[in-house]
């Protein structure tokens, strides 16, 4: 069973995920006051501005926090091991929930404040998620 | 003391005993318990006005619940903010009370959480509804609820160094408090707790770990329950039986993730100043801390919002002051045994208010002598996406 997936019509996350079919991580701007927003709206959350430019994201930055679960009861996660579920502070400034990849132990390999770099998990859908792993 | 107001008192209050009730639906717990608080406090059915509801029941709650109670209020209200929604509802009801709008209101919960064998902290949150932008943004990744709680305590201990033990404090005082009240005792047995009797911290540290850095200890139980309060003007209390219990101030807020927001800060911080304010008194004045316990880490967050502590400094003060009822210095904490071992249905926030109204009429089974002054403060939602914050200060006469 696959991971539960974002939902559509949603349009104010839609052009999010349209992009991570081309492993695009995008993130929003307003170019007045140079506010980055995140999660994805068609409004500022600062100023209520509908005028907003998308921009893509290095997809490098830091680890904010994290948890490692052990114990999830839904059918897409419960075989999978511990895994680790993370907020990542990128670059750009924007914060995005994921989960922290390519680590061979998660509970003794993820630091908060450890660098790490997008990785594309492509789904059925078309669609990809962005993860990140330890940064090179 | 700035000139507190009393114009709405807690009168009536009744928790549903059992935590394991299979043949029994919430809004029958709902019924039930509103009639017991009713003749706790010396009144009726047909004396309810108002009625605050947080939508656990069917339909459109607000009409619905009415119909299957049988009353007309003047005022409804069903604010739905999780497990905080009943502190939201007692400040409602203490600001419709004293604009005259109502002079009886009720507040009721039920839940058969337990019955029904919802996997509330260990499910994956989200991917259920109607699609939205932060669903959206939050399904795929896995984040049980529990695991949301931990990133608060990873970035906590990161932050302020604070440590397990520290935490695990916590539960060692709620256990404590819980092991006095037969209630919680028989929650305790009938949830199939293992080993029941008080807990060291080494037994909470040593527990299995759920979501690192949270063990099995730092997490609360999933139960059955429900409660009622009845809260009324003064006119109405003058007749009451049981003594009342004065709303003296009320603050709610929201907080959500943001770009470099902290998320060892809660909605609490807006809150508690708003409600401390009102009242004209200090947290240090405060005998009894009534705070959400989903989690330890909720706690140790939650006293250092409603200001008993700086911002980090949460683990020297659980360590310096203990928390129990008979502490000599420092507010007694969650003394119905909290909803890590007596009663977590969902949404605890009636539970404190009934907690707190026990303690100020001196009826508690882990009673803090003399006490005068009590904080509930309820959490609902998710402590590191996004939740919201209800702050009750309440006095004896």
């Amino acid at each position: 069973m696959s991971r539960p997936q974002p939902r559509f019509p949603e349009p104010d996350t839609q052009p999010f995920w349209d992009a991570t079919r081309e492993h695009k991580l995008m993130y929003q701007v307003d170019p007045k006051t140079n506010d980055v927003i995140f999660f994805p709206r068609r409004h500022s959350p600062y100023t209520g501005s509908r005028d907003l430019e998308w921009r893509e994201s290095k997809g490098e930055g830091t680890v904010y926090s994290y948890s490692v679960v052990r114990l999830n009861r839904h059918p897409a996660f419960k075989d999978l091991g511990p895994y680790a579920v993370a907020y990542v502070d990128l670059d750009e400034g924007f914060r995005i929930l994921t989960n922290i990849v390519g680590v061979a132990d998660p509970v003794n390999d993820v630091k908060i404040g450890m660098r790490v770099k997008v990785q594309w998990e492509d789904q059925e859908s078309g669609i990809a998620l962005p993860m990140f792993a330890p940064a090179r | 003391m700035v000139s507190q107001t009393r114009d709405a008192a807690i009168v009536g209050i009744y928790e549903y005993p059992k935590r394991k009730a299979p043949g029994i639906t919430p809004l029958q717990i709902k019924a039930e318990c509103a009639e017991r608080a009713l003749e706790d406090a010396g009144l009726s059915w047909k004396d309810v006005d108002g009625l605050y509801d947080a939508q656990d029941g069917p339909g459109m709650s607000g009409l619905s619940l009415s119909e299957y109670f049988g009353f007309k209020p003047n005022v409804i209200d069903t604010t739905a903010v999780g497990g905080s929604s009943y502190e939201f509802h007692a400040a409602h009801a203490k600001r419709d009370i004293a604009a005259g709008k109502c002079k009886v209101a009720l507040l009721t919960y039920g839940s058969t959480a337990h019955s029904d064998a919802r996997a509330i902290g260990t499910g994956g949150v989200g991917g259920v509804g109607a699609p939205s932008p932060i669903d959206n943004m939050q399904a795929p990744w896995g984040m049980t609820l529990i695991s949301n709680y931990a990133m608060v305590a990873h970035r906590h201990m990161h932050q302020y160094g604070t440590t397990s033990e520290q935490l695990a404090r916590i539960a060692v005082a709620t256990r404590a408090h819980a092991m006095r009240n037969p209630e919680a005792v028989q929650a305790m047995t009938d949830l199939l707790y293992q080993d029941i009797r008080e807990i060291t911290t080494d037994d909470v540290v040593n527990s299995r770990m759920v979501a690192d850095p949270l063990h099995l200890l730092d997490c609360c139980m999933v139960s059955d329950g429900g409660g009622a309060v009845v809260i009324a003007s003064p006119e109405v209390v003058r007749d009451t039986k049981k003594p009342p219990v004065w709303i003296i101030g009320a603050g709610e807020a929201t907080k959500y993730s943001e770009n470099g927001g902290d998320i060892t800060v809660s909605a609490g911080a807006q809150s508690a100043p708003v409600a401390f304010g009102e009242a004209g008194i200090r947290p240090d004045e405060i005998d009894i801390a009534m705070i959400y316990d989903s989690f330890t880490i909720t706690v140790m967050v939650m006293l250092e919002d409603l200001g008993f502590c700086k911002k980090g400094e949460g683990g020297a003060f659980v360590t310096e002051h203990g928390l129990r009822f008979d502490s000599p210095t420092g507010p007694a904490l969650n003394t119905d045994g909290g909803g890590l071992s007596s009663n977590h249905p969902g949404m605890r926030g009636i539970f404190l208010l009934l907690e707190a109204a026990r303690q100020l009429r001196g009826e508690s089974t882990s009673q803090r002598e003399g006490a005068k002054l009590a904080v509930a403060h309820g959490n609902g939602g998710m402590l590191a996406t996004s939740h919201t914050g209800g702050t009750i200060i309440l006095a004896r006469d």
